[in-house]
């Protein structure tokens, strides 16, 4: 037999172990395929068949117990080349650490062989239990929390997308199945049952490898796919700078500004209180300004309060704190339930509330005005900014309105009519 | 530097309205990386979803444990990847790190930082994983730490950390926090320097390659797993320079001691900081991250008050820079500003033993403002 990929000589393992049969069986299985050693990855885990490694004069990566399936995931998912071929060594523990990697790979049908070596318990660590151990295997480990029925990964393997599943006994020549497991498309998984001649054969001295699938209750079975979902892994083409879409805000307006002016806008989710602080922080920037804005809502985004902290400032802006608030504007029940605190709290400038909701008690300057009633509610939190403009002449409206026209929103509100309004309503309540 | 990049440099001349994820992963792709394996957290969702859409490769990652292995699987053939998450899911990828860290894998985490202990409160920003990156190598070992603290921070320091990760070929910490990664701003992105991608260090030798024998620098050749010249090993357990498993053997050992040296003796070529000092001033503000800012403003109302003080924002937190000792020395006293309530970067570098010369301006579920920190400064200074 070709020896390219295996030194056979001093094997790592315990007499009579079938990790021997293993080992060997997957050097032949390699010479079968005729694969040069540098296009083969053998990664491997944690247990007594991870330390089969530095026999193989393939790429080799030993990595943590329970997770080389997920290793080797990226890895194949890098190599991305059906001619470079990913093996993985795992043992019935680590399969069972990392299960959700092996149901991963499985469903993404990553390319890949996955070899589990299943000696029906921890041999590293004194024989534990693992979940792929059968009730009817006796192990020393007393320990409960488990039933007669081991986990069948062979099932999980096929009924999360994998291309080739199959148990076989570690007995005679195994290296066919290696070699169609390897030439699977996609994920393959062949679990291959053990007898730990250490911790195994003492428990269960009437019980022989041949003998695992009927007094076990573990089908040497095989399913095939023929047709997988592969995850699609390869590089895109044409990926683009993030920047590139982002267009410089050309300064084309003034402002009054001499110092930072913060403003806390809330409302209620849905209604646009985002999108209109975005707006505006655009506006602001046109007109020269300096500009944070800062978003507070529930997780669940869809409902209850949303809140936006827009900081303008004619210089840079460093510190983005909120150290006192110089405009609180609540546009709906929900918004003012939130600013409510904040309100108290304020010592001066100004609270501008929707006439359907009161403010708290607070040294700030109250103006209230029926703006739901003024206009759709998607467009309350605009024309509250507006009137925000025209009471206090930081900016123009205008810029305001520009900014609007640059947006999706600008094909459906016309900005006229929310000045107009604003002009209105300021006049009232300014 | 491509055309597209040329033009999109152009075309964002002047100011943008732009959030710190997206400077991060657009620096992170222009430095080199280009794998993005990501999963949903807050506050890293923005970073998740410009991953997405700019890495020529962005996979969604069932899980933490799984996101790391991934990474280490791209790494280790060939490529540089990248994840952004917060503490919980840090704290699942732990072993991970241990393992990438071992193996001597180039990557880049970034961390947005939130308020914690456990799930905490994911919207709120905070400055409470520092002790944790000291502590996350089993053995006390450096993981290579830096950290933003401004706008103009997630573009230099982001490629800054691929560089190092490539360079060192460790993994790379990127600390941020809610705030640094979630708040619109307005920038000149025109001011942005371009950034050249880095590329391993390839081993071009005739003799077999050994993936652990380093280089006078103490860092070893590269070479990805799958190429068709020479065997790669890589392995997590203890090695020889050759990647073979060893129990304690001498070779091994002291390829486990080169670890963290090659860290250290390597750090002054990464010491990246931001130092202010003042004539006659005999205190310093030490700050980094979140609170960098504050600590700014506060150097200037100690400044505006007639007060005298020097500010170092430290943007090298681990392993800390011999530099930022020879400057702490020049001080009598030490005000440390950090948004955490035991004080993280006090302990990194001053430990828990109470000193006089040493104070600490803390807070958790807000800022620390930088009146706070001008009070400590001028109360006692």
């Amino acid at each position: 037999m070709d020896k390219r990929y295996l030194d056979t000589e001093g094997l790592p393992f315990c007499k009579g172990c079938s990790h021997h049969l293993i080992a060997r069986a997957a050097d032949k299985a390699l010479a079968k395929l005729g694969i040069d050693p540098l296009d083969v990855v053998i990664v491997t885990d944690i247990g007594c068949h991870g330390i089969i490694d530095k026999r193989f004069s393939t790429h080799t990566v030993h990595g943590l117990h329970g997770r080389s399936i997920a290793l080797a995931m990226g890895i194949s998912a890098s190599l991305n080349d059906p001619r470079k071929k990913v093996l993985v060594f795992i043992g019935d523990g680590g399969t069972t650490i990392g299960i959700n990697h092996l149901i991963g790979a499985a469903h993404r049908n990553i390319d890949m062989t996955v070899v589990v070596h299943n000696n029906m318990l921890y041999g590293m660590t004194g024989g534990q239990r693992s979940d792929l151990t059968p009730g009817a295997f006796r192990t020393r480990s007393p320990i409960e929390g488990f039933t007669e029925k081991p986990l069948d990964v062979l099932r999980i393997a096929r009924d999360s997308g994998a291309a080739w599943a199959c148990r076989i006994a570690a007995h005679g020549d195994i290296s066919d199945a290696i070699v169609e497991a390897m030439r699977a498309p996609g994920f393959a998984l062949l679990e291959v049952l053990e007898i730990c001649p250490s911790y195994g054969v003492k428990e269960n001295r009437e019980l022989k490898v041949t003998e695992m699938e009927e007094k076990l209750g573990l089908p040497l079975e095989k399913h095939v796919n023929e047709h997988p979902a592969t995850a699609d892994v390869a590089p895109r083409a044409g990926v683009r700078s993030l920047l590139e879409g982002l267009a410089p805000i050309p300064v084309r307006h003034g402002h009054s500004l001499e110092g930072p002016l913060t403003i806390m806008i809330s409302g209620s989710a849905g209604e646009g209180v985002q999108s209109a602080a975005d707006i505006f922080v655009t506006a602001a920037i046109s007109c020269g300004l300096e500009a944070t804005k800062k978003s507070a809502y529930p997780v669940t985004v869809g409902v209850g309060f949303s809140t936006a902290v827009v900081t303008v400032s004619p210089a840079r802006i460093e510190f983005t704190g909120v150290r006192k608030i110089d405009w609180a504007l609540a546009s709906s029940a929900d918004g003012m339930q939130y600013l409510s605190k904040h309100i108290e709290g304020m010592g001066g400038g100004t609270v501008m509330a929707d006439a359907s909701n009161a403010p708290p008690a607070t040294a700030a300057a109250v103006k209230s005005a029926d703006f739901r009633g003024a206009v759709p509610p998607k467009e309350v939190n605009l024309l509250m900014l507006f009137t925000l403009l025209e009471m206090s002449g930081i900016f123009p409206p205008e810029a305001f309105a520009d900014a609007i026209a640059g947006t999706k929103l600008g094909a459906r509100i016309d900005p006229q009519r929310l000045i107009e309004a604003a002009k209105v309503i300021g006049s009232t309540i300014g | 530097m491509t055309e597209a990049q040329r033009t999109a440099e152009t075309r964002t001349a002047g100011k943008v309205l732009i959030d710190g994820s997206m400077l991060i992963i657009e620096a992170l792709a222009r430095a080199g990386a280009d794998v993005f394996v990501g999963y949903p957290i807050t506050p890293a969702n923005l970073l998740y979803s410009y991953g997405a859409r700019r890495f020529p490769i962005s996979l969604a990652a069932p899980d933490e444990i799984s996101t790391l292995q991934w990474m280490s699987g791209y790494s280790a053939a060939g490529r540089i990847p990248v994840t952004a998450t917060s503490f919980p899911g840090y704290a699942l990828m732990v072993e991970s790190i241990n393992m990438a860290y071992m193996m001597e894998l180039p990557m880049v985490i970034v961390l947005a930082q939130r308020l914690g202990p456990a799930t905490g409160t994911a919207t709120m920003g905070a400055q409470g994983d520092l002790l944790l990156m000291q502590g996350t190598l089993s053995g006390g070992y450096p993981l290579p730490t830096l950290c933003i603290s401004g706008m103009e921070d997630c573009w230099t320091i982001s490629a800054e950390a691929v560089r190092m990760a490539v360079r060192l070929r460790t993994p790379v910490v990127l600390l941020t926090s809610k705030d640094g990664v979630m708040t619109l701003r307005s920038f000149d992105a025109s001011s942005l320097p371009p950034i050249e991608p880095v590329a391993h260090d390839l081993y071009a030798g005739e003799a077999p390659y050994r993936s652990y024998e380093p280089k006078d620098d103490l860092v070893p050749w590269y070479l990805p797993v799958g190429n068709g010249r020479h065997q790669v090993r890589l392995t997590a357990s203890t090695h020889d320079r050759g990647g073979i498993l060893q129990n304690a053997t001498p070779e091994a050992l002291g390829n486990t001691r080169r670890l963290p040296e090659k860290i250290e003796r390597n750090i002054g070529e990464f010491a990246f900081y931001e130092l202010d000092e003042q004539e006659d001033a005999k205190t310093l503000i030490v700050s980094y991250g979140i609170t960098a800012p504050a600590a700014r403003e506060a150097k200037d109302l100690v400044r505006e008050r007639g007060g005298a003080v020097s500010l170092l924002v430290m943007k090298t937190l681990l392993p800390v820079p011999p530099a930022y000792w020879t400057i702490i020395e020049r001080y009598r006293r030490i005000v440390i500003a950090e948004e955490n309530l035991q004080g993280s970067l006090r302990a990194v570098l001053f430990g828990q033993a109470p000193r006089e010369d040493v104070a600490q301006v803390n807070a958790i579920g807000r800022f620390v403002t930088p009146e706070e920190i001008a009070g400590e400064v001028l109360g006692r200074g």
